[in-house]
């Protein structure tokens, strides 16, 4: 126990702090008690109209205190962390249970976890005038592309969030959390003709990182890209149509269409459309899907979850077969499966539960070019706003916000947004073609469930799916696309 | 469960926050601020699911938190912190004074004039300490009760992702350097259930209902949410998809009030003065179909949408935003009202950090008079919408596409379910395409419709 002991430093916690507040946990007898603590420090600035409009920090500190019993969980929380706080949260936790108290193992133990995120200077704590610089060279960046650029909003945020989590099972982690991000959305304007164009991205990474690597430059003119070529979109076609997705943000498909479906709560309720398929056939056999908490520098990444689990890398869908799920304490205990330290939550105020992380198809074999050649008449998507999922009918969705028609298997105009909808369980049986070129998002995901923001990764190669539903406005004939 | 009684009442030090508020706004002010804001909240929540009859969480807290927003001249910053130690305040207030210096001179900023402050007078009905009334185990039985009513509704609802009881209470203080000092409680709480239905071929839906209310004598009988939210999950069972086809639509009230809210984005004052939104620049012009209406009211009584003061201090007021289908009235706060010289509409909005942001009132759509049952029954084939999926609606340029499930109209009755469909136009076309407006306005929320019905637009399928 040779770490930074911020909670310890900082607000003089002990062990036997510790131990005594999971004590109280457990004073009505509960099986299982933990606590997460947490202290958020963040960072934002947005420019408009050239000029630096809104600044602001913050801090947001505090600590849940969780109860397990069977499938029951107590939960409270506190943003005062004195002992006389923490204790009363304990005990409001505590009462999910009822019987004799339990007594926690005595003396924790820390987990050998990964360093993925080593930064020597978080971003929170960096010079805010450097932060300024960025939005403001993303502004000029976005303007200087083109004329037709009028409008650019710049904007960067960064958080560092420490966090220990102490579980009645010995359970001792802690963890410091850095992420950043840059996005510029910018309006091109022409006679009677607008569009937008978004980009961004970042990770768990310094600020160097935007001055390096990942410049505001890059994301401007990606924006301003985008909108300029929306001002020319023609109608998006409507019906059944093959579709091929471009490398890496498009991976939101496997995210909404397979991701949420294996999370673990849902499955083990027997409410998610994948509930009793493991071993079974769910997609062709070019896929391959994981769940990587452990790339470095990643947005979707964590040393820990936040029950204290190292996280893994976890096979989900292996040459389409069905292979696991993507579990957090609870689930595992009650499903009697490995913990794959998945277990997430938004802040202290909330209940972990299973979540993505970074979620991936691997590279197949064809070469991206032959993949669009391969196509008649189709949809070529490069990149997406959002998707949502019913996880129990198994319906999802997810919107282009760049897309172009193939036709004769060239790519040719660019297409309005449009929603693609499909099933789950089926669609990736319908992938028929896998690129070599797997490449994963910038890192600007962020997943909702329940209520509960957390940021994440998605990735895949260039995909074609034989049959998806694409919500245009121009119907679909059988000799081609109606205009 | 325990006897024990659970404890709702956050127990903190009871400070007055009126008085935090007002010293932070003097303490900016003498570290050199010209001008100064402070805002304070504080709430308490309890949340219970119970799964197949037995409790799986229970979930109860208090916080509170405190943020500063300062002027220098024309420039401001914003800071934020949830420990009110005398420390953190201090490096709270210290860092918004250093922020304001790198940030730009803005003409348009500031907080309102001295003249527009104010705080509606008389008890709007917000808040009743009474959501916190029911004995633990009662509250408990609120949600077990809404979950066994669906479950024994039919027997092909089979599993439940539960049935809930919620209740929070929140307290809103805003004081500034024109010496405004308003504060405000306000109360809520809920009842729902999540039944999921499952077909003889196994295939499974899922859907819910739920009733909110501020105050507990005017929730729903959580019986009557449970059999509603197992008659919504049935009426999905055996979805399939249709023919692309362009047909009329018919929106259920929980969705039309999606389009409402486009509206809403479309004509706040922060997408206008960008000319992010297709209704920038259209005041006084026609942007709807004759019948619609549409009003923000800030001061219904007991509304969910209901304050004495916006996010800057300022009496909200009624605003009527489109009349017979004519654009009257942007939805504006101080600055986006400055910036396109107009009088805020006082719908500002704050949070803890940055600049305020513009939310809506009371926001609906005037009702009409006939029932969804008689729209519905003059359409040969059409498509009721009851879920939306997905967020494909873009302001700048009105395209429109998004997932969507529902029933399918045929001879003018609902008959089969629908799904993994999509719904497509443009904005601009559908605004004026709102052909139909129903009786059955109800409030859910801040934002509510009435049944609508839209033509002219595509639903993609087979």
């Amino acid at each position: 126990m040779d770490k930074n002991r911020f909670f310890f430093q900082h607000y003089g916690l002990t062990e036997h702090d510790l131990e005594r507040y999971l004590a109280a946990a457990l004073s009505a007898g509960g099986e299982y008690a933990d606590l997460y603590f947490e202290y958020l420090s963040s960072t934002s600035l947005m420019v408009d109209e050239s000029m630096v409009k809104s600044a602001s920090q913050g801090i947001s500190a505090g600590c849940g205190v969780r109860v397990v019993v069977g499938e029951r969980t107590g939960y409270a929380y506190t943003d005062d962390l004195s002992s006389e706080r923490i204790l009363h949260a304990a005990r409001t936790a505590a009462l999910i249970a009822s019987g004799p108290s339990k007594t926690p193992v005595v003396g924790f133990q820390e987990k050998a976890a990964r360093s993925l995120y080593p930064v020597t200077l978080p971003s929170v704590d960096a010079e805010i005038t450097a932060k300024v610089e960025l939005v403001m060279r993303g502004d000029a960046a976005a303007r200087a592309y083109d004329p037709r650029i009028k409008e650019v909003r710049a904007s960067y945020s960064d958080e560092l969030r420490n966090i220990l989590v102490v579980g009645s099972d010995g359970t001792f982690a802690e963890d410091s959390q850095p992420l950043a991000r840059m996005n510029v959305s910018c309006i091109a304007k022409t006679e009677g003709n607008s569009a937008r164009g978004t980009s961004g991205g970042g990770g768990r990474v310094a600020l160097d990182f935007f001055f390096g690597e990942k410049t505001p430059e890059y994301f401007a003119k990606e924006a301003a890209r985008q909108a300029i070529l929306q001002l020319d979109a023609r109608e998006a076609p409507a019906g059944e149509m093959e579709v091929v997705l471009g490398p890496g943000w498009p991976g939101v498909l496997l995210h909404e269409a397979v991701g949420h479906g294996l999370e673990a709560d849902f499955n083990r309720k027997q409410t998610s459309a994948f509930a009793g398929l493991i071993g079974k056939r769910v997609a062709s056999e070019k896929c391959t899907v994981v769940d990587n908490g452990t790339m470095p520098w990643r947005r979707g990444s964590l040393n820990v979850d936040d029950e204290g689990q190292p996280t893994q890398n976890t096979v989900l869908i292996e040459k389409g077969i069905l292979k696991g799920y993507l579990s957090d304490k609870l689930s595992s205990r009650l499903m009697g499966m490995a913990d794959t330290g998945n277990g997430r939550r938004e802040s202290y105020e909330h209940i972990p539960m299973p979540r993505m992380t970074n979620t991936y198809m691997l590279a197949g074999q064809d070469d991206p070019e032959d993949i669009i050649r391969s196509v008649k008449h189709g949809v070529y998507a490069v990149n997406f706003g959002g998707g949502q999922v019913d996880i129990t009918s198994g319906k999802f969705v997810f919107s282009a916000s760049e897309a172009y028609l193939i036709e004769d298997g060239r790519v040719t105009a660019p297409i309005k947004g449009a929603t693609l909808i499909g099933n789950g369980p089926d669609v990736l049986t319908r992938v028929s073609m896998v690129g070599n070129d797997l490449k994963l998002d910038e890192g600007v995901g962020t997943c909702g469930k329940d209520g509960q923001a957390v940021p994440v990764g998605v990735g895949i190669p260039t995909l074609k799916v034989d049959r998806l539903t694409v919500g245009g406005t121009a119907k679909k004939d059988s000799g081609g696309f109606m205009q | 469960m325990p006897q024990t009684e659970l404890i709702t009442k956050n127990q903190k030090l009871e400070t007055d926050l009126r008085e935090v508020a007002q010293d932070i706004v003097r303490r900016a002010m003498a570290g050199g601020a010209t001008a100064a804001e402070c805002v304070v909240r504080e709430g308490d929540e309890f949340s219970t699911l119970v799964r197949l009859g037995q409790v799986e969480t229970l979930k109860e807290a208090g916080s509170r938190s405190i943020g500063v927003r300062v002027f220098h001249g024309q420039r401001s910053a914003s800071t934020h912190s949830s420990d009110f130690s005398r420390d953190a305040l201090d490096r709270m207030l210290k860092s918004a004074l250093e922020l304001a210096k790198i940030t730009s001179e803005d003409p348009f900023s500031g907080i309102p004039d001295a003249s527009q402050l104010g705080s509606l007078a008389g008890d709007l009905d917000l808040y009743f300490p009474d959501v916190y009334s029911l004995p633990g185990e009662e509250r408990i039985n609120y949600a077990r009760r809404a979950e066994k009513a669906a479950l024994d509704y039919d027997p092909r609802i089979k599993n439940s992702e539960g049935g809930s009881f919620d209740a929070a209470t929140g307290h809103k203080v805003l004081a500034n350097s024109h010496g405004f000092v308003g504060e405000y409680r306000r109360s809520y709480c809920s009842v729902a259930a999540v039944p999921i239905a499952q077909s003889e071929n196994g295939g499974m839906q899922r859907d819910y209902w739920f009733s909110v209310a501020r105050n507990l004598g005017r929730l729903d009988s959580p019986e009557e949410v449970g059999r509603i939210a197992a008659q919504r999950t049935l009426r999905r069972l055996g979805g399939r998809k249709v023919k692309t086809a362009k047909v009329p639509i018919v929106l259920d009230p929980m969705v039309a009030t999606s389009i409402l809210g486009h509206i809403f984005e479309g004509i706040n004052g922060d997408s206008v003065y960008r000319g992010a939104s297709f209704l920038a620049g259209k005041l006084g012009e026609k942007i709807a179909g004759d019948h619609v209406t549409v009003i923000d009211d800030g001061t219904m009584v007991g509304g969910f949408g209901t304050a004495p003061f916006d996010g800057e201090g300022i009496p909200t007021r009624r605003t009527v935003v489109i009349e017979k289908g004519v654009l009257k009235s942007y939805l504006l706060n101080t600055y986006t009202a400055k910036k396109l010289g107009l009088q805020t509409t006082a719908n500002a909005s704050r949070g803890l950090a940055g600049t305020p942001g513009i939310g809506p009132g009371n926001y609906f759509l005037q009702p009409g008079t006939k029932t969804a049952k008689e729209i519905i029954a003059e359409i040969p084939e059409g498509l009721y919408v009851t879920e939306f999926l997905g967020h494909g609606a873009n302001l700048v340029t009105g395209d429109y596409s998004r997932g969507a499930s529902g029933l399918w109209i045929s001879g003018g009755e609902l008959t089969y379910p629908v799904e993994e469909i999509t719904v497509a136009g443009n904005l601009k076309e559908m605004f004026f395409n709102i052909s139909e407006i129903a009786s059955d306005l109800e409030f859910r929320g801040a934002m509510a419709s009435p049944t609508i019905r839209i033509d002219g637009l595509i639903v993609g399928g087979e």
